[in-house]
């Protein structure tokens, strides 16, 4: 095995040991050991993308040499080394750009607390995706909790306080219900690592026996992941928990914890259960079904909000719909454009929200629509991520997400009512999106009368972070080609 | 299906007990109530897999006196799951503690529904 097989593992690790470094020193110098480390866990995550698009293929790393059905596994390719340096990257650029605001709204003495967290999470989610271990998985599916919650509450006032405990009751009863799943799998199976238990799966299901418990276990793995991913209609936390947190952390929320319990979610449809069990258990429908719902009604939550932040996160509820869609259409196409729409959205909504964060500080850190008019010429290039990222959520070709919505209705041609469902819900979805995009942008173009415009002087770190993120959306919705390629490898051995 | 029910009376204690951890934390309006449901659903979990691990006969999986053959003990795997799992709960245990508290502090009341519409109340800053 290359040494370049260690990398997934040195992530993790060094990460959590940034965790312990960060606990040590004062809030300055966590936020700059934070930058080097997670800029370290790019650089390895990087490389090792590159290796596998050369040469495509699976590794599995033992941990401790233990072979199944008592050791710990490792498994990774393609798919989750793009996944990790995706990760990688829009946690790098949605701390350095909010990093003012982080500074401004958590307490001095607990601001190196904030960034042991930022650590520990990164860590969880790393481990999330390269794990191949159902237990490992709810250990840091659990950290994950904990780090989330603790960054939400990093503000430590009413509101935030309150979003949190709304937000760990929801999380800790999907983990509940996921642990449960766990256990009910090592129970009919006998196995934890995923790639064993999926032999298992195979026999189980092909003797006829245990449809039941098949079915109960496929149904609170789902609906645990949509508990913590807030799909409709468990997305009532969200809105809170993600509008009232500080920047940095509704970014991070809203761009990779979601998307780190999807991805969890479509390993063990691929990997553990088989893609063909799951259709025919008909799982994937009810997502489906709440997957439609929750494009129309989070959208139409977020016409009705008044308040950025929480508009940007009503409109994340929608876009989980997407990915939630992409995976209940119940064929490799679909969840291929789910792990696409992953990348984009991981990409797109951080800017959005770091986008909103700058256009409110130019506004005095209100974030009511009233005190935001005119905000564009305080702050213009916040206000140019902001059009841009609202471009691509619309799905205005060009922009990634444009990308997304035409793999999505590709994927569901030749799905018979399936097909017409997702044409239809994409249409009302784009119309409505672009209803409360629109009017935000025309809100912060539109200048007061005889106003003097007075520039908000941004921080060096907040203009190169915003660029970075400009151009990287730019980019991936012109060439998203080669990241489908990439997706598609990568699901193939999945 | 009702024969099985008494069969396995340890794991059909363990789902009653899941189910009334959970309704006992999603519904119940006070917080510290809410989590002495969190917990009695995690130790739910671990008397089902205790119970899964558990083979009639065998001794606990320490090797005395040499034995090294496998048909002598227990299955040792679930017994280590739980320890696990009673780490990761103690740990979601004292955040949720620690967060009741800062919420009892500034509202004076364990009732979610009260600091909740109180929380609605605050101004935005």
């Amino acid at each position: 095995m290359p040494f370049i097989a260690n990398f997934p593992f040195f992530c993790i690790l060094i990460t959590m040991f940034g965790g312990i470094l960060t606990s040590m020193v004062n809030g300055k110098w966590a936020f700059r050991i934070n930058t080097v480390i997670i800029t370290a866990t790019l650089v390895l995550n990087g490389t090792l993308l590159m290796f596998l698009i050369k040469d495509p293929q699976y590794f599995t790393f033992m941990m401790g040499h233990y072979p199944a059905p008592w050791g710990n596994e490792i498994r990774f390719g393609p798919l989750e080394a793009l996944m990790g340096t995706v990760f990688s990257f829009v946690t790098l650029c949605s701390l350095i750009s909010g990093k003012d605001e982080v500074f401004h709204d958590v307490k001095p003495r607990n601001l190196h607390y904030f960034y042991i967290m930022i650590n520990l999470l990164l860590s969880s989610l790393f481990a999330l995706i390269y794990t191949n271990d159902l237990f490992t998985a709810y250990v840091f599916v659990e950290i994950n909790t904990i780090c989330a919650c603790a960054i939400v509450m990093a503000k430590e006032n009413g509101k935030t306080l309150a979003a949190t405990l709304r937000y760990l009751i929801m999380s800790l009863l999907g983990s509940g219900l996921f642990l449960l799943s766990i256990v009910l799998t090592y129970d009919i199976t006998g196995q934890l690592l995923m790639v064993p238990a999926h032999e298992a799966f195979q026999r189980i299901f092909a003797t006829g026996e245990y449809q039941i418990p098949l079915t109960i276990i496929l149904g609170l793995v789902c609906v645990a992941m949509a508990i913590k991913s807030a799909l409709f209609p468990f997305h009532t936390w969200l809105s809170h928990a993600h509008g009232s947190a500080t920047t940095a952390s509704s970014a991070i929320l809203s761009g990779l914890v979601l998307k780190g319990y999807i991805i969890m979610l479509i390993k063990i449809i691929v990997r553990v259960v088989g893609l063909e069990v799951v259709v025919q258990l008909k799982a994937v429908n009810i997502l489906f079904v709440m997957a439609v719902l929750a494009m129309i009604i989070g959208s139409l939550d977020a016409i009705k909000e008044n308040h950025i932040k929480r508009m940007i996160a009503f409109s994340s509820v929608a876009q989980m719909g997407y990915i939630y869609m992409g995976i209940g259409l119940g064929n490799m196409a679909g969840l291929i454009v789910a792990c696409f729409h992953i990348i984009v959205h991981a990409i797109t909504k951080p800017m959005l929200f770091s986008s909103a964060g700058g256009l409110a500080s130019a506004s005095g850190h209100k974030k009511d629509f009233a005190s935001l008019k005119g905000a564009a010429y305080r702050n213009p290039i916040a206000a140019a991520a902001f059009l841009i990222g609202s471009l691509s959520m619309i799905g205005i070709p060009f922009f990634a997400g444009f990308g997304a919505k035409y793999y999505l209705s590709m994927a569901a041609i030749g799905m018979g009512a399936k097909m017409w469902v997702v044409l239809f819900a994409l249409a009302v979805s784009t119309v409505l999106n672009a209803i409360y995009y629109i009017r935000v942008i025309s809100i912060i173009f539109s200048k007061t009368e005889g106003e003097v415009v007075e520039r908000h002087k941004n921080a060096p770190s907040y203009t190169f972070a915003m660029t970075v993120f400009i151009i990287v959306n730019v980019l991936l919705g012109l060439f998203y080609q080669p990241v489908m390629d990439v997706i598609t490898v990568g699901m193939g051995l999945l | 299906m009702g024969p099985n029910l008494f069969v396995n009376y340890y794991e059909a204690t363990a789902m009653i007990l899941f189910g009334i951890g959970f309704t006992t934390m999603l519904l119940h309006p006070n917080l510290i109530k809410k989590i002495i449901g969190l917990n009695i659903m995690d130790t739910a979990i671990y008397l089902f897999l205790a119970a899964k691990g558990y083979i009639h006969g065998k001794l606990a999986p320490i090797i005395v006196n040499g034995d090294l053959a496998m048909e002598t003990y227990i299955n040792p795997i679930p017994s280590s799951l739980v320890l696990t799992g009673i780490v990761v709960s103690v740990s979601v245990t004292a955040i949720s503690l620690s967060l009741v508290q800062k919420l009892y502090r500034k509202y004076n009341t364990l009732d979610i529904d009260e600091i909740m519409f109180k929380a609605g109340q605050e101004e935005e800053e």
